[in-house]
């Protein structure tokens, strides 16, 4: 492991103690608590949507939701270790075949639908999720 | 004036700081970075200090500098650079400098030799505009038009901005941050990005254009 990958290593394994990453994949549905800072107080909001893009590359890790709002749709992109997210927690599992879902952009209402996963043992939004397995 | 300190850039990363913020950084490695050599006012006309970075192997330094290693009792080095210091700030050769030389939040400059870009057009080298991509032009639209006058002056003036070799050059860049500094590890790590390629040596010193901050070690941070 070179130097780089032994830093950012270290600074994973101090993150994710402090807030644990979900395991969750493209066609999930997350809801993410950002912290906001409003002058002097901080609060969190939430965002839910369907993931539709993860980009596995160490600390720089992101995750890209999609949700419908007020009949527009909305992206964002967070950093899966950033401490400005206080909770990740998986909704709903998908089944999709693909691993980025950018063509959910051209779709809107019944085709932008997604089916939900079949359930497996120890898995689902009841369950507790696993942590991500570190490269 | 202190010296500076060789380093070789190992790439980029990002630092979370607890407030939520993240900071781009560059890593930079310093590896057995010592002194070789003293430049006396007595006996060169100035002073300075040689410092070598890391260890090479002894086929592969030439015989003269075999004996110019042996001479201050060090390891060979794989890279020499000399820094201009104050007389009060010499250091005796084998002296080990550590990452603790520089301290978090102090503006530093960094030399490096830019990546290389081989033979480059007027567009990309000197930020031309090309001519139009249509209205008659054919052939030439990167090209870089006109180059002077008539029968007088007779001539293209000297500089000129045309074609030419572009990058692999010594950059240096300004007014760096010190982000994080890890004397153990020997890793320094500076916000923002620093000339030349992964993998290349750079020279950091103190901001040429801003005042030493109080507290950091003078003449210099010797590790052990």
């Amino acid at each position: 492991m070179n130097i780089i990958q032994a830093y950012e290593a270290e600074q994973i394994a101090r993150l994710t103690s402090a807030r644990p990453v979900p395991a969750f994949q493209a066609g999930d549905t997350v809801r993410v608590a950002v912290r906001v800072v409003e002058g002097e107080r901080t609060r969190t909001q939430a965002f839910e949507g369907v993931c539709i893009a993860r980009s596995n590359k160490g600390l720089n890790s992101n995750f890209t939701l999609r949700k419908i709002s007020y009949g527009e749709g909305v992206e964002r992109v967070f950093p899966l270790y950033s401490p400005t997210i206080a909770e990740i927690a998986v909704v709903r599992r998908g089944h999709v075949r693909r691993a980025k879902l950018y063509y959910l952009r051209g779709r809107s209402g019944k085709s932008a639908r997604i089916a939900e996963k079949a359930r497996t043992a120890g898995e689902g939004p009841g369950a507790e999720p696993s942590p991500v397995p570190t490269e | 004036m202190r010296t500076g300190l060789i380093a070789k850039k190992l790439g980029m990363t990002r630092i979370f700081k607890e407030d939520g913020t993240h900071v781009p950084v560059t890593v930079l490695h310093l590896d057995q970075v010592q002194v070789v050599a003293q430049r006396t006012e007595e006996k060169d006309g100035y002073s300075a200090v040689q410092l070598g970075w890391g260890r090479a192997k002894v086929k592969n330094v030439s015989k003269p500098n075999r004996g110019h290693f042996a001479r201050a009792k060090v390891e060979p080095a794989r890279k020499l650079a000399e820094f201009r210091v104050a007389p009060d700030a010499l250091l005796e050769p084998g002296s080990v400098l550590s990452a603790g030389h520089f301290a978090v939040g102090q503006r530093i400059d960094v030399c490096g030799t830019s990546k290389g870009k081989s033979f480059a057009g007027a567009m990309k080298r000197w930020n031309f505009g090309g001519l139009e991509a249509s209205h008659g032009v054919s052939i030439s639209h990167r090209s870089h038009g006109s180059t002077g006058n008539r029968q007088d002056p007779g001539k293209v003036f000297k500089n000129k901005k045309m074609a030419g070799h572009l990058g692999d050059e010594r950059v240096t860049t300004l007014n760096l941050e010190v982000a994080a500094v890890d004397p153990e590890k020997g890793l320094l790590m500076v916000r923002g990005a620093v000339p030349g390629a992964n993998g290349g040596y750079v020279l950091v010193r103190d901001a040429v254009k801003r005042a030493r901050p109080e507290g950091v070690p003078y003449p210099a941070a010797l590790a052990g």
